[in-house]
């Protein structure tokens, strides 16, 4: 088994870890935008209060959080290490600095990235914490036996707060960034380069890299000028 | 003056079966004892590395030695055109005796017979070695190997990797050898400069060299010493040489009792980009295959070669009836495709009768636009486009077809100069390429010191006056793969007694101290003038006196320039810095030291030569059409020069026999 | 053209090094190594020590030249090598600020020139097809496909100049590895002992201390010979080839 940890100890095991898990959030990303388009729907939450409480009953969803959290965890960690390692490797800078050979974003994926998490902090703290730890008022239901966590009004009283909208703006172009870089680089580690795919990859990753985070970007915002 | 004999140990037997019949025979050193025998190799170029490869592949310890940082820089790598080879894949006729025939006559019959007809058996051997290696040779889309012609014969046997065939190839040795230094077999010094040869008891048995980084001067002995240094072309200043190209590791031998033969052999490449200025710090080089398209000129009224020059005029504006087409003109059978240095001798005359071309006055056209209509008027029959396709279309589409050509030797003028070669003629002039001449070695590649051996362009032996194309890469894979792990046996299987060369020998002290002196003597020089002052000034002298043309009256006067040069690099010169650190300037200063001795006897033997042949042209030996007149019954010999103790210049002579080829007069009309 | 040049002066590998401004007059058909020629003449004349840079065959091919010119290396013509940069693409009264080489596998020497001896090392690592002098069989033995030879051929060009490294802003010298491995694994003849050599080769890169890439692909814009960041693709499928399938 030695070999698996040689293997992941290396620069491209290292960098293939952070390929699959960052196409892993990728999909995540995707699955969690279709839920939360629910609270533009205006039928006062509840759709998406009923759709709050299936993600977090459901075992096999929970059990797969677990594996989300994880994955989240991991790229994050190995990104910093990554990062670290990195600059080491670099050692000093050079006094004139120059975005003619690459990208800005492409160069400060570990900045962008721990925007991100510390994004990731705030918006999880904000509602999953208040919901796993019951902090949040109840709501019923006609068409079902038992309440479930309002988690609509606490999503509709942060985003009355002009910070917060900001807060997830800032978020959002972050993510945009890094994933303007980060789409098509997960297909690069994975040693998927193609003259003919590689174009159509790329394209289709500037193109996720501005819709997703925009369709994200939307809802704080409709929120806060409609509630 | 020494008694030297200059044996050349040619084997008995006809001529294509000498060399097999000696690999059979030769003495051979048991694996056992390989492992007990330790033989150094300077230089890492393509005869260096194929060599130090070979020899630790063989299990010899080797160590080798570059002052480079890494033996992938050495200069073999800027080789463009190719690599000969009596393949004989296109079925045109070619065989390894017509190779030899060749090369023997290119040269102008000054080489060897025996020399030449190995190294054109070989040539077939390094293909196959160097495809083995990964060399990407390029191919035909059958997937088998392809070959093209190149200036000075009717066959098409040059292999090559587009216009970078020295850097394939140099790198497929660079691989073999890393692969030894991994195995342990072979030592890798890198960043160390040969300052000294040592023998003792009359063998060559080490080199002192100087870490370059440190500074710190070394003694590594072994049971012999290989030299695969490359040429001194570096001597004219300015050269197609890389800047840190010298004469030193065989110029030391030289001081140690080698002998340096043929010196003034110098190649002249005719298509080089023209110096633009006094800075100028070296020539580039354009592939001689440009000639097979491009048309050379100057134009024929000097009113219009003067409007040019102050740039009233461009090529362009000068019609074709006021044109000098002057190698169709003066060898219509040959044309633009002439040897080397006949096409770099016709340069000079036109520009000498005021035609020059550029500011300097020093430089010719070299015109694609006659290819670019033909092969732009063949592709639009070939698109089926008819007979009214406007001159435009036409220039266009065979401006594409020149582009695959040659795309990547247009885009380098076009970055050198500034200017569109698409669009305006190119300016080319002839400039210092190679050397033919170099340390004197016998058929074991050894040199008269036993025990020191030189491969490549460092010896002499096998291309005479004049260097084809496309041979320069195949003698030194041949020297280094092929030749020398056989030849060195002849030497060391009688040394498989010696014990472990010990490096504090009296005679490495000795050589030690000296190097140590010789540096401390240049730096404590503390003049005022740069070591590239004293460079540029010698690289003048051999111009003027001892380059395309010479005449007795020049070498006289060269020769005492050279020595007052010398004296006055004595009193004036100032280094830098210091002896125990890096210093670039003091490395200069102890080659150019060396060029300016190598300098004085290039002029000496181009003063005793008094003959005109290959790239040595005596003013004084032409025929009455200005073309070069040999002189067979009086210098059918190879001039090997020693530099005594008392530094007193002598002439050994080595008579070249030719028993298989008739010697004719070259002719090109 | 007059031209201001802030240059990294550094005595030794050990010592701190520092910007150091000159003044200098050029022509603008002079090569940018002829430009600093004209310096260090300059320097000499005051008895001062010259600016040491590494260079050789001034023709584009050798790989000596290690320098940073305003944050590129080679300067800032595409596909062009330092020796070959000249100054008419620069302007009168610029300010040009040079530098080495930076990263932590190229140790700096003296001034401009770094150590990039790492480079050997990757290569004596696997960087070869293991076949003796006098084993080969007939050349025309093995066709290869003409587009497979050109492919082959386009890794092979690498100069091992190491503005690869200097450019990433991971100094990861995955494009020079990853050139290499291209070059040899694409013929048949390397392909015997192609996962052997992938192994070796990136562990010997990750010894020598080369960052990791992250796909920026500053390396394909900066290299002197356009090596395409496709090769790095192939070594990351090799690599896990190799490592998953390689017993």
């Amino acid at each position: 088994m030695s070999w698996i940890i040689s293997f992941l100890k290396s620069s491209i095991g290292r960098k293939l870890v952070m390929s699959l898990t960052g196409l892993f959030l990728v999909i995540f990303l995707v699955v969690h935008l279709i839920g939360n388009l629910q609270l533009l729907y205006s039928d006062g939450g509840e759709s998406f209060n009923k759709y709050a409480y299936f993600m977090t009953n459901n075992p096999l969803i929970k059990a797969s959080s677990f594996g989300l959290y994880f994955f989240i965890l991991l790229h994050a960690i190995q990104g910093i290490i990554i990062a670290l390692s990195n600059r080491h490797a670099k050692g000093s800078k050079y006094a004139v600095s120059t975005n003619a050979n690459s990208t800005w974003a492409s160069k400060n994926m570990a900045l962008l990235g721990t925007l991100i998490l510390a994004f990731l902090c705030i918006h999880m703290g904000d509602f999953w914490f208040r919901m796993k730890a019951g902090l949040l008022d109840m709501a019923a239901y006609d068409d079902i036996d038992y309440e479930v966590a309002n988690l609509y009004d606490r999503v509709v009283y942060s985003f009355s707060q002009l910070w917060i909208v900001i807060i997830y703006l800032i978020g959002m172009v972050a993510l945009a960034l890094h994933l303007n870089h980060g789409f098509s680089s997960a297909f690069q580690t994975l040693g998927l380069n193609h003259k003919k795919y590689t174009p159509i990859i790329e394209g289709l990753g500037k193109t996720f890299s501005i819709l997703v985070p925009l369709a994200f970007a939307i809802i704080p915002v409709f929120i806060y000028f409609t509630k | 003056m020494s008694n030297i004999k200059l044996e050349s140990n040619v084997p008995e037997g006809p001529l294509a079966e000498k060399w097999t019949k000696y690999r059979g025979s030769m003495n051979l050193v048991a694996p056992n004892n390989k492992r007990r025998i330790d033989v150094i190799v300077v230089g890492t170029g393509l005869a260096g590395a194929s060599a130090a490869a070979t020899l630790g592949e063989l299990g010899y310890n080797v160590h080798v030695f570059t002052f480079h940082d890494s033996p992938r820089r050495a200069h073999s790598i800027a080789a463009q055109g190719g690599i000969n080879a009596a393949k004989n894949y296109q079925n045109d006729g070619d065989s390894v005796y017509r190779l030899f025939y060749d090369t023997i006559k290119g040269g102008d019959y000054r080489s060897r017979e025996a020399n030449v007809h190995r190294l054109a058996e070989a040539s077939t051997d390094i293909i196959d070695q160097c495809v083995a290696q990964g060399v990407p040779f390029a191919r035909e889309y059958g997937g088998l190997l392809a070959n093209r012609s190149f200036g000075g014969v009717q066959v098409s046997r040059t292999f090559y990797a587009r216009g970078q065939t020295g850097q394939q190839l140099l790198i497929g040795a660079y691989q073999a050898l890393s692969r030894q230094v991994a195995t342990g077999k072979v030592k890798l010094y890198n960043r160390h400069e040969m300052l000294d040869l040592v023998k003792v008891d009359g063998k060559a048995r080490g080199i002192i060299t100087r870490n370059l980084l440190t500074g710190k001067l070394e003694r590594f002995a072994a049971h012999c010493v290989v030299l695969a240094t490359g040429g001194y072309g570096n001597v004219f200043y300015l050269s197609t040489n890389a800047m840190g190209s010298n004469v030193s590791a065989g110029w030391r031998a030289v001081r140690k009792g080698a002998l340096m033969a043929n010196p003034c052999f110098t190649q002249i490449h005719p298509t080089c980009i023209p110096v633009s200025g006094e800075y100028q710090s070296k020539l580039t080089l354009m592939s001689e295959s440009l000639r097979n398209d491009g048309r050379v000129w100057v134009p024929k009224k000097a009113e219009d070669a003067a409007a040019i020059r102050e740039g009233r005029m461009k090529g362009n504006d000068i019609a074709e009836e006021d044109r000098d087409y002057y190698l169709e003109r003066r060898y219509p059978a040959f044309g633009n495709l002439v040897p080397r240095d006949v096409a770099s001798r016709a340069a000079k005359t036109a520009c000498d009768e005021g035609n020059g071309v550029a500011p300097t006055g020093l430089a010719v056209f070299l015109d694609f636009a006659a290819a670019i209509e033909r092969y732009g008027k063949a592709e639009a029959y070939s698109l089926g486009l008819g007979d009214n396709v406007s001159d435009a279309k036409i220039r266009e589409l065979g401006e594409k077809v020149v582009e695959q050509k040659y795309g990547n030797l247009f885009e380098m003028y076009e970055k050198i100069t500034g200017e569109n070669p698409y669009k305006n003629p190119m300016k080319i002039f002839p400039a210092v390429h190679y050397t033919m001449g170099g340390l004197w070695v016998d058929y074991n590649l050894e040199t008269n010191v036993s025990g020191l051996f030189a491969l490549g362009e460092a010896n002499f032996s096998d291309h005479g006056a004049n260097r084809l194309g496309a041979s320069a890469l195949m003698q030194g894979l041949a020297d280094g793969y092929f030749v020398i792990p056989y030849t060195i046996g002849q030497f060391l299987s009688k040394e498989i007694r010696t014990p472990k060369i010990k490096n504090d020998s009296p005679e490495f002290m000795a050589a030690e101290k000296a190097v140590q002196e010789r540096l401390d003597k240049l730096l404590n020089i503390k003049g005022n003038q740069s070591v590239e002052s004293f460079h540029r000034r010698l690289g003048k002298y051999m111009w003027e006196y001892c380059g395309m043309a010479r005449n007795a009256e020049g070498l006289n006067k060269g020769i005492k320039l050279i020595q007052a040069l010398r004296e006055e690099f004595y009193k004036d010169v100032f280094i830098p810095g210091a002896a125990d650190e890096y210093n670039p300037e003091l490395e200069k200063a102890t080659r150019v030291a060396d060029f300016l001795e190598l300098g004085e006897v290039m002029m000496r033997d181009a003063l005793n030569r008094e003959e005109s042949c290959g790239g040595h042209f005596r003013e004084e030996y032409k025929t009455e059409d200005g073309e070069a007149r040999r002189n067979d019954e009086d210098f059918t010999y190879v001039a090997a020069w020693e530099w005594d103790e008392e530094n007193n210049i002598n002439l050994h002579k080595e008579q070249l026999e030719f028993n298989n080829v008739e010697l004719k007069t070259r002719s090109y009309k | 053209m007059n031209l201001q040049l802030k240059i990294w002066r550094q005595k030794n590998a050990e010592s701190k090094g520092y910007f150091e401004t000159y003044k200098v007059e050029a022509t603008e058909h002079m090569s940018f190594l002829e430009m600093l020629d004209v310096l260090n003449e300059q320097l000499i004349q005051e008895k001062k020590e010259p600016v040491v840079f590494e260079h050789d065959c001034r023709e584009g091919i050798c790989g000596a030249c290690s320098m940073v010119i305003n944050g590129q290396p080679h300067g800032p013509m595409a596909a062009t090598t330092t020796c070959q940069l000249h100054m008419r693409h620069f302007k009168n009264g610029q300010t040009i600020t040079i530098e080495p080489f930076r990263a932590k596998a190229f140790p700096i020497l003296k001034d401009l020139s770094v150590d990039r001896s790492s480079f050997d090392s990757i290569i004596q690592s696997g960087g070869y097809i293991s076949v003796n002098t006098g084993q080969a069989p007939d050349g025309n033995s093995i066709p290869i496909e003409k587009d497979l030879a050109g492919k082959a051929f386009d890794a092979a060009t690498c100069i091992g100049c190491g503005a690869c490294v200097a450019a990433c802003p991971n100094g990861s010298a995955m494009l020079f590895t990853s050139a290499k491995v291209s070059h040899l694994g694409l013929l048949p003849q390397g392909e015997v002992e192609h996962k052997r050599r992938v192994k070796n080769m990136v562990e010997q890169m990750d010894k020598e201390g080369f960052g990791m890439c992250s796909n920026t692909k500053a390396c394909e814009a900066e290299c002197p010979k356009e090596i395409s960041v496709e090769n790095i693709a192939r070594l990351n499928r090799n690599y896990m080839n190799s490592i998953l399938t390689g017993e």
